[in-house]
């Protein structure tokens, strides 16, 4: 067998487990679906690491590995297989998303002991790997776009997991329609660039686009326009980044999994891999940096107004995507990409950090109520505090640090970088820092308002403390020019992305640097103030209209909900029945009123017939005297 | 003789039918049971022991009926009949298992209809001639319009009589037409004869041309049904029974998609290029409209039944892209259609059988007393939204992809559909499966018959899903020779150009 098929294996083996747990799981024990449904992740976990491996060895010869596994669509010019390619790219989401979903199948274990769902859990989860699987390893479009609605269709499952509660099922039905929205749109894109090429393969298409197409040109623009509604939509940024906050309505492990680790980067994954595309549009490429930065600062306001717990960390994923949006933008691929394997495991940390607190606090998800955790749960407090600690980007020690502040240094120093976007980047670091900080010193500190009704087991902690571990040293594998000028990660990337361009503004870093650890640093001071020292100073912001508007997301809901949904609601109220079948009802009213009419005639007296029939004797000679 | 075989065992399985039923009730089901999985199994065994599916026609039956008005009985069998026999098969089997508990009375006489039905139907879909097409396009009509009226819902009499009136007024403009062309051919090559390859490439004026395709328009388009003359649809769905609904939806509603693909087409090559726009038009109106009506819908049945509206304006949106990719998705659409609205309606009449319902208000939170059912009904809410993996969305896929070929506006304004398929289709999960329990309903899971049923479905609509290619390669010859006939014929292009017209350019 070549080595090369075993990257079929990958999603094959969670699909199979799917399947599994699907059609025979209500013969299995509790015991048994965990360990098919967490072992699955594992094996694959371990696959991804033996191909990864074999793939640095074969590096730079061989740069992708393709598999064509067999011919799924052949109609006219339309000839698309179900074959999957990995290269440095697809690698690097491969291996998060395996070790990081592996963690979290482990967690889920202990997390859901006590479900009845369980087994339904677990086959969700593990079609959502194999999904999300396909998705970063699809050698054409349309079996990435395979994967991409099928990862939305587990987020929806997932987010309406407890579907006796309505709520729940409006979250996730929200989360699947606005995510179609996007995904419509980049199905046209997708149908520009098969009519346009006459193939579906991504990297010939890149290689044609980039032959055919002059920069700037209008159907390059309107190509990845189309491209980038599909991306904004999965990944939640401006205007499609509604649905997020509501779909912490899931398990915890979920929100780790698929609405902070893996499914919301996919926007990311797909314009890095269609970067060619995006750099023949250069205003949509501009447009990426300024969502990007919009986002992070919209979402960083709202974070800092949340109550809920989840949701706060909801609206920091908003932000943090916001940030690889932004390096996207600035054409600072590998910085995006680094971000975003660093953001997966402080982010699944938090979430999974906060899953155990509501947990153990009986489903409270209110911060406010919560408080003094730090002594009862002294490991999810020092990895909550580590994941916080790489969320604020603190300097040196955490991984944030590291990626966080390559995309800002790029976002002023590259060539499409400026000022600005730097300014928002900076303002976002230090929003961060000060919603990061006031869970920290809400949660756990202060008086304790809810006892933990257990304690967490072992299962759940494990991944936690060896996500803090990562979150610490996951940034080493790219150190700044500045100091120690360590470049692995980017030189893996760059294989596949082009190489960021600088301006030549002399060698500033250092300065950037400094300067954003000092706003990561004042921002927890100033979380340490206002939320802890006096908590009175931020009681007052806490009531104002500010406050409530950030906490509605900048209203954004209320303005779709008035623009959209009611006048499609009243659209289809007002035609309940159908008002064609007026003609119909007409139809048959005027064939009972014809009916009753002739009848008059019909009334039985002879000389009215014997009258008639003279009539029109009369008539006829008259018309043949007179022809 | 195959074909004649195939048609032969079905209406004498009819007649047996309706006799045993005077001895028990079991026998005329076991009868229908035994009549079509003979035809199956006849057909299946027939294309394997062919060499190659790579002839325009695989088997030809032609024979003399009325030789002096030019009338023959000639049937015959490419790719595309092929696959719609094997579907009409398969779901004729389907609607029988599904009607074992819920035909209580007159059973011999119901499986009559119904086998006379399916006769009707694949006669429909092996006619070379046009007498014999309408022909077996009538003999679909009556037993249909008894099997609404008499084992239908409470308002069964009106809806069968507005599935009567509206097919059998659009069938007559076909016959008035049918007699036209006839006519026509006649006197301008001195041949009168009703038979299909013959009237291939009649030479007519393009007014002559234009009136006659509309005549035949009429009856395919009804029958799809098109927007604004489907309300026959959702009265004749929501009130048939089960295997009613199943019958109408997924095989009934095909033979419209069947007749342009055969006969409109081919037989009026510049008129129906010169419909395009209409068509393309009537298309995206029928999705869209459909969609926004199956959206506002509280009865279960109706809301399916308008989601077939919806979904038969992907047919006719493909039908007039001409090209192949698009006519490739018309096919599979036709398939995946009948598979998946079928599973909705054999959903929606497990339900009624247990609740006594069809009142979406009235549902909610069932997956807890009925998971199994939940996960049918999931995977078919699913496969009507277009997800990808299931056979629906190659469909659709390539219907669009096909449109947009021919109008980028009109297949961009189709897109929308996707949107509102989803909106509707998660409504459906959600009303029924979801949410609190409403009622406190009582029931059993799936049985073990129910379970067969519901899971052969889903491997099919997931096989086409996957491996499409079993359908694409099957119709592609066929296809083809569709589209070679159509632009052989079509002297004039220039008249395909209009306002609506907008071709992708590059």
């Amino acid at each position: 067998m070549e080595k090369s098929t075993f990257i079929a294996l990958l999603p094959a083996i969670p699909l199979f487990s799917f399947l599994v747990l699907a059609l025979f799981g209500n013969k299995l024990s509790r015991k048994a679906t965990g360990f098919i449904g967490a072992g699955s992740i594992g094996i694959v976990a371990l696959l991804t690491l033996i191909i990864a491996t074999e793939f640095f060895h074969s590096l730079p010869q061989i740069k992708t590995y393709t598999v064509v596994v067999w011919e799924w669509i052949n109609a006219g010019n339309l000839k698309v297989n179900i074959s999957f390619s990995l290269d440095s790219l697809s690698l690097v989401f491969c291996f998060v998303i395996t070790f990081v979903g592996f963690l979290i199948h482990l967690y889920s274990i202990a997390f859901m002991a006590k479900d009845e769902g369980i087994k339904r859990f677990f086959a969700y989860m593990n079609l959502f790997v194999a999904s999300m699987l396909i998705l970063v390893l699809a050698d054409n479009i349309l079996l990435l776009y395979l994967g991409w609605e099928g990862v939305g269709l587990c987020s929806y499952l997932l987010i309406g997991f407890w579907y006796k509660e309505p709520a729940n099922g409006y979250a996730a039905r929200k989360a699947f329609i606005i995510t179609r929205i996007g995904d419509t749109a980049m199905i046209i894109g997708i149908f520009i660039l098969f009519i346009t090429f006459g193939t579906v393969n991504i990297h010939e298409l890149m290689q044609l686009a980039s032959a055919k197409w002059a920069s700037g040109s209008s159907i390059a623009v309107i190509t990845a326009a189309l491209l980038l509604c599909g991306a904004l939509g999965k990944s939640a940024q401006l205007p499609l980044q509604t649905w997020l906050p509501d779909a912490m309505a899931g398990p915890s492990p979920v929100s780790a999994l698929i609405h902070a680790a893996t499914m919301v980067t996919a926007g990311v994954y797909l314009i890095a891999r269609t970067n060619m595309l995006f750099s023949l549009a250069p205003v949509v490429q501009f447009a990426i940096a300024i969502i990007g930065a919009l986002t992070l600062l919209i979402a960083g306001f709202s974070a800092l107004a949340q109550h809920d717990l989840k949701r706060i960390l909801a609206y920091s994923t908003i932000s943090q995507i916001g940030y690889m949006f932004l390096a996207l933008g600035v054409g600072a691929w590998s910085a995006a990409i680094f971000h975003f394997m660093i953001h997966a495991f402080f982010k699944a940390l938090l979430f999974l950090g906060a899953g155990v607190v509501i947990l153990v606090l009986d489903e409270e998800h209110d911060i406010f109520k919560m408080g003094g955790l730090r002594k009862k749960m002294p490991v999810v407090f020092w990895t909550f505090l580590i994941g916080s600690a790489s969320l604020s980007a603190l300097p040196l020690i955490t991984a944030g640090f590291y990626s966080k502040d390559q995309i800002l240094w790029f976002a002023y120093s590259s060539e499409s970088g400026s000022l600005w976007l730097w300014i928002a980047g900076i303002v976002g670091a230090f929003l961060t820092a000060l919603y990061s900080f006031r869970m920290i010193f809400i949660v756990f500190f202060g008086e304790s308002k809810t006892l933990p009704s257990f304690n967490a087991g072992k299962l759940m902690t494990v991944p936690l403390v060896i996500l803090a571990v990562l979150s610490l040293i996951g940034g080493f594998v790219e150190l700044p020019e500045s100091f120690g000028n360590f470049h692995p990660f980017s030189k893996l990337i760059e294989n596949v992305l082009p190489v960021v361009l600088i301006k030549d503004i002399g060698n500033l870093e250092i300065l950037f640097q400094l300067l954003s650890a000092v706003i990561a640093l004042t921002g927890v001071y100033l979380a340490y103030i206002i939320y802890f020292k006096k908590p009175s100073l931020s009681a007052s912001f806490n009531h104002s209209h500010l406050n409530r508007f950030f906490e509605k997301g900048w209203g954004f809901d209320k303005l779709y909900d008035t623009l959209i949904v009611v006048p499609v609601v009243w659209l289809s109220e007002i035609d309940k029945n159908d008002f064609f079948d007026w003609m119909n009802i007409g139809l048959s009213k005027l064939a009972l009123l014809l009916n009753s009419l002739f009848s008059i005639t019909q009334n039985g007296k002879l000389r009215w017939y014997l009258m008639s029939f003279v009539i029109g004797i009369a008539f006829i000679l008259t018309f043949m005297l007179y022809k | 003789m195959i074909l004649f075989y195939l048609i032969a065992i079905l209406l004498g399985g009819a007649f047996l039918s309706w006799m045993a039923g005077r001895l028990s009730a079991a026998l005329p089901r076991i009868i229908s049971l035994v009549a079509l999985t003979a035809d199956l199994i006849l057909i299946v065994a027939f294309v394997l022991q062919l060499d190659t599916l790579n002839n325009k026609w695989l088997v030809d039956l032609n024979a003399d009926w009325i030789p002096k008005f030019g009338i023959s009985f000639h049937l015959a069998l490419d790719g595309l009949s092929l696959l719609m026999l094997i579907l009409t098969f398969f779901l004729g089997i389907i609607s029988i298992i599904i009607s074992w508990k819920e035909i209580k009375v007159r059973v011999g006489f119901f499986h009559f209809n119904l086998l006379l039905i399916l006769a009707g139907i694949i006669g429909v879909f092996l006619s070379l001639d046009l007498f014999l097409f309408y022909f077996f396009w009538e003999l679909m009509l009556v037993p249909m319009y008894f099997l609404i009226g008499i084992w239908g819902h409470e308002k069964r009499i009106a809806a069968s009589f507005k599935f009567f009136l509206y097919t059998q007024a659009s069938g007559l403009l076909m016959f008035i037409a049918i007699l036209a062309l006839y006519f026509v051919h006649g006197r301008s090559t001195g041949v009168y004869t009703f038979d299909y390859m013959q009237l291939l490439g009649t030479q007519m004026g393009y007014t002559t041309e234009l009136l006659i395709m509309l005549g035949f328009l009429a009856a395919f388009l009804v029958k799809l049904p098109v927007v604004p003359l489907h309300n026959w649809l959702p009265d004749a769905h929501s009130e048939a029974p089960t295997a009613g609904s199943l019958i109408l939806a997924a095989l009934l509603l095909k033979t419209g998609a069947y007749g342009l693909l055969r006969f409109v087409v081919p037989l009026f090559p510049s008129a129906s290029v010169s419909f395009a726009p209409i068509g393309m038009l009537l298309g995206v109106v029928g999705i869209l409209y459909g969609a926004k009506l199956a959206f506002a819908q509280t009865d279960l049945k109706r809301l399916v039944a308008y989601t077939s509206v919806s979904h038969m304006g992907f047919v006719i949106l493909g039908v007039f892209s001409f090209n192949e990719i698009a006519y490739q998705g018309v096919v599979m659409q036709m398939i995946a259609h009948a598979i998946s609205t079928g599973a909705l309606f054999i959903l929606a009449g497990q339900l009624y059988e247990r609740t006594h319902t069809r009142d979406l208000n009235k549902m909610g939170g069932l997956w807890e007393t009925a998971p199994v059912m939940g996960a049918v009904g999931l995977i078919f809410a699913m496969a009507s939204l277009g997800l990808p993996g299931l056979g629906n969305f190659i469909a659709e896929l390539l219907i669009l992809l096909g449109a947009f070929k021919a109008n980028v506006f009109m297949s961009c304004l189709a897109s929308v559909g996707l949107i509102a398929a989803t909106i509707y289709s998660l409504r459906i999960v959600q009303k029924i499966f979801l949410g609190k329990k409403i009622t406190d309903w009582k029931f059993n899971d799936l049985t073990i018959r129910e379970k067969i049923v519901s899971a052969s479905l889903v491997i099919i609509i997931v096989w086409l899903g996957i491996f499409p290619r079993t359908v694409l390669n099957t119709a592609k010859p066929a296809l083809q020779k569709t589209l070679e006939v159509q632009k052989e014929n079509n002297n004039d292009n220039n008249k395909t150009e209009s306002i609506l017209d907008l071709r992708f350019k590059n």
